[in-house]
């Protein structure tokens, strides 16, 4: 037992690095040629303001941003202490080497190419994506669509671009999903934001290929603030996937995203996140989409990685017969809080949602999930379905459920369950019984846990969780 | 996590509660002993010390914080009448109250006092029992938001039940204890403390109950400990005028391989607030929480429970029914907190709404906060109406409509009541709960 008790130990100290992130975990000395300076105030706002070269609405917009940035009180009554962890005056605001990203991948610069290229995002782009943006700290080095997708007329480009180039599409529903005083941090994106992606997809055009937006911070005490919004038009069909990757620093680094969606008439979003920041990444992100009639969106949202992550993704279902739908999988080891959750707010009749939750707490790890429900009065055949299952791996892990469900009116069909649970003893008895390792036998049962959720991601997705899984769970047994 | 909520907390601290009001108590208390004067200071201070619930406290999440106004509210007139239950039960002792002062204590039997039962008011237990009252009298904290209000309890109780078993004693039939409040703008503070001693067992009934329909304001609270292996079973049945504000504070600690039930109904008051705590300290314990909510008018009630596994092997389980009428709200908030060390915990926290209008709001917070691995913690909310297929089927076999509705808002409420263990109880309560709510079955 004595040898199993030291991998053990020696597990809890360093759980993370070495398995999980090494992928990400490298960086390159760069020489940056726009740096807003540290520290926060109105001149780093005119300062990204006037790098990008940006109309006087805009840095209006972010300037009566920052005041309420600073007017908002941390929400530390309800979110966990950590947040106050998080120095504002000691992060970088704004890093990059040049403002215009390059279309071909033989154009970037080559220690920005090789991140990219360690982290495959050129290969998957061949294989099967429609696009790829490539950010690097503030900035995209890297942006392209296929000729056949622009020419449906689908719009792809970084918030910077798309608001000088297309405002007649972008102006008319930026900071309207998400209001800038929605939450502390959504003011602060709207103050700072840069990079991200806006998509604009044509009335009846579906977009065969998923695009994709990788995120990669490289400097340390970065703060990245990408914005993005996806219109998709009357019929239109979109499915978007992210990821993200940081190097390990010693210092904390925030990273506070804003995502709006919004679906007209009939149309389908499809919004997957596969969450992998290092483990001293602050991630928190505001995602909200409308729904008008019949039209559906949907948010698969995978944390993995992070320090602290918060993160409730929101569908409003503003249109008759809309659909919301939040499949969240979190995985919290040492040191990390996985906060998730989902928000749906029904504000038509014959709305549906449905929100299911699951989360592994490994190690000290805690996984919390946190939602809202919320049907207001004199609508009818409304319905909610909301399943959250926790998976507790060893005797210190914790896991938290706090949902709000409220509803008023007696045409509706709401229900909440969820439940706590640990891998059954009997079930690795039994694979050990033919021959797996404990550890073998543990991802296997964890594998099984998440297994229905795991098959609504793309194929390259879901094979990529599962190995991260089988990673973080070597040595956890116990 | 924003909500949009236009009522403005109160800023007044302490309404018809000020220092005067208070010397003006402790003057009608100076028979009392010295270490209980001293207890009432403290805790008057603290009330007066502690701000009123705020937009931001998570504890007052959805409560109308504007219905919490204290003005206008004074001590009891002196008049107090007697007052019945409303249904027979057999009792081994019945207790009275009428605006806080005992007008009654009918004693039990000889043989269980010489057992050495004690049924007794806490104004005499302060005398004869001071060793027991220090140690047990809200003793536990104050965890879901009323810290204040229980100070103001504390500060202002004048007098209440004291009910204590020892060990290895068991009192079969019921005590009952009836607490009632008459006149505008009386406020009373009911207080039943029970100590079940080791392998002891009692069942013990609170009513509370409004003499006529004015504005009142009732603050009361409720201590249970059960010691190793007691059997407790408690029920409560809340009916103040409907122009009433009424808390309530119940703490129910639970020792080794001790069972305790409570039951609470809840059909009065304007707004009322309940909040319980179950703490479960040793293996073996188990706390069963119980409540049936009819909400009707515009009333609202705001329930908070936590259920606390601080051992082992322990177990706990909710069922808060809510049936909601007219333009009604209910806040159902719970919590199962399952401490590091508390393996082997098995605990379920269920809320079902019935929603009986389309005026009416029911609010849902169940939480778990979980700290353990080898745990089985289940909780679920639902929110919705009659079921249609089952009014049909009623229907169709020639019930009509609102006698079917009858059948089915009872088979929901009985799904809570069939859990008391004393059927004559279960029939009053349930007989009880029929001639308040028939006539608003539409």
């Amino acid at each position: 037992m004595s040898d199993i008790t030291d991998t053990l130990e020696s597990s809890v100290e360093n759980p993370v690095s070495g398995i999980d992130q090494s992928s990400g975990n490298f960086k390159y000395d760069m020489t940056y040629d726009f740096d807003a300076g540290t520290g926060l105030n109105e001149r780093t706002v005119d300062y990204i303001s006037s790098v990008k070269k940006e109309a006087p609405w805009i840095h209006e917009f972010r300037q009566s941003a920052l005041k309420q940035f600073f007017a908002k009180p941390m929400p530390t009554h309800w979110a966990t202490k950590d947040l106050e962890n998080i120095n504002f005056d000691k992060i970088r605001y704004y890093l990059s080497q040049g403002l215009k990203p390059k279309r071909t991948w033989d154009e970037v610069p080559d220690d920005i190419k090789r991140t990219f290229e360690r982290l495959g995002i050129p290969e998957q782009e061949r294989k099967f994506l429609a696009g790829v943006e490539a950010q690097f700290d503030s900035e995209a080095a890297y942006s392209n669509i296929k000729e056949a997708v622009a020419k449906q007329g689908v719009i792809f480009m970084n918030s910077t671009e798309a608001l000088r180039e297309h405002p007649e599409i972008f102006r008319k529903y930026f900071g309207k999903v998400i209001p800038t005083g929605d939450n502390k941090f959504s003011a602060l994106n709207s103050a700072v934001f840069s990079g991200g992606s806006f998509i604009y997809v044509p009335k009846g055009v579906k977009v065969s290929h998923p695009l994709q937006a990788y995120f990669r911070i490289n400097a340390e005490n970065f703060g990245q603030f990408e914005r993005t919004l996806i219109i998709c038009d009357e019929g239109a069909e979109l499915t978007y996937m992210e990821g993200c990757t940081a190097p390990k620093f010693s210092t904390a680094t925030l990273h506070s995203a804003v995502v709006e969606l919004v679906a007209l008439k009939g149309a389908k979003i499809q919004y997957i996140t596969v969450q992998n920041w290092s483990s001293n990444v602050f991630n928190l992100v505001t995602k909200r989409g409308v729904a008008h009639e019949e039209a559906e969106i949907k948010w698969i949202d995978c944390n993995i990685g992070s320090r602290l992550t918060m993160k409730y993704p929101g569908v409003v279902l503003k249109g008759r017969k809309a659909r919301g739908e939040v499949i969240s999988i979190a995985l919290a080891n040492d040191g990390q809080h996985q906060d998730t959750g989902a928000k749906m707010i029904h504000a038509a009749d014959e709305t549906t949602s449905t929100v299911v939750s699951k989360s592994i707490s490994v190690g000290q790890g805690r996984a919390t999930y946190r939602g809202v429900v919320h049907i207001p009065r004199h609508l009818k055949g409304c319905k909610n379905n909301t399943e959250c299952d926790a998976l507790l791996i060893n005797t210190n892990s914790r896991t938290d459920t706090y949902p709000a469900i409220t509803v008023r009116g007696d045409r509706h069909a709401v229900q909440h369950e969820a439940s706590v649970s640990k891998v059954s003893a009997e079930q690795i008895f039994y694979m050990q019984q033919r021959g797996l390792t404990e550890g073998q036998a543990m991802s296997l049962s964890v594998n099984g846990f998440i297994n229905d959720l795991a098959r609504q991601f793309p194929m390259e997705y879901s094979v990529e969780l599962k190995r991260l899984i089988d990673l973080e769970m070597e040595g956890s047994v116990g | 996590m924003s909500e949009t909520l236009t009522d403005t907390p109160v800023a007044d601290l302490v309404g018809g509660f000020t220092a005067e009001a208070f010397e003006a108590h402790m003057a009608s208390q100076a028979s009392a002993p010295a270490w209980w004067l001293e207890r009432k200071r403290i805790a008057y201070s603290r009330f007066s010390a502690l701000p009123m619930p705020g937009r931001k406290d998570e504890g007052w999440r959805f409560s109308n914080l504007s219905g919490l106004n204290l003005a206008g509210f004074g001590s009891a007139s002196a008049d107090a009448k007697p007052f019945a239950a409303p249904f027979m039960i057999e009792t081994s002792a019945t207790l009275q109250f009428s605006n806080g002062r005992s007008t009654g204590v009918d004693m039990i039997s000889p043989h269980l006092k010489s057992k050495g039962v004690i049924v007794s008011t806490l104004s005499k237990a302060l005398v004869d029992h001071a060793s027991l009252l220090k140690e047990h009298f809200m003793a536990q904290p104050q965890k879901l938001g009323s810290a204040k209000f229980a100070a103001l309890h504390e500060a202002f109780v004048a007098d209440g039940a004291f009910i204590f078993v020892p060990k290895g004693v068991e009192v079969t039939k019921p005590i009952m204890v009836v607490h009632a409040a008459s006149g505008a703008g009386t406020s009373i503070f009911p207080h039943t403390l029970i100590i079940a001693e080791d392998n002891s067992k009692v069942s013990v009934v609170d009513y509370f109950a409004s003499t006529d329909e004015t504005r009142q304001f009732a603050c009361g609270a409720n201590d249970i400990y059960a010691g190793h292996g007691a059997k407790v079973a408690y029920a409560a049945a809340q009916c103040w005028s409907l122009e009433s504000l009424s808390f309530q504070f119940n703490s129910t600690v639970v020792r080794r391989d001790a069972r305790v039930q409570s039951l609470n109904l809840h059909l009065g008051a304007k707004q009322a607030r309940h909040e319980s705590l179950s703490q479960l300290q040793a293996p073996g314990g188990f706390s069963e929480m119980l409540a049936v909510t009819i909400a009707t008018g515009a009333r609202e009630f705001d329930q908070r429970t936590l259920q606390i596994h601080q051992a082992p092997d322990t177990k706990s389980d909710l069922l808060y029914k809510n049936a909601l009428l007219d333009k009604s709200r209910t806040i159902f908030s719970g919590l199962i907190i399952v401490d590091p060390d508390a393996q082997k915990t098995d605990a379920y926290q269920s809320n079902r709404n019935l929603m009986l209008s389309d005026d009416a709001e029911s609010n849902s917070l169940p939480g778990l906060e979980i700290q353990a691995n080898d745990v089985r913690c289940t909780h679920g909310a639902t929110s919705s109406r009659i079921d249609p297929e089952q009014e049909f089927y009623l229907k169709a076999r020639g019930i009509p409509s609102k006698a079917a509705n009858e059948l089915l808002i009872f088979g929901f409420f009985e799904e809570v009541l069939g859990r008391l263990e004393n059927e004559e109880l279960h029939a009053a309560l349930l007989a009880f709960i029929q001639t308040r709510f028939t006539a608003n079955i539409k």
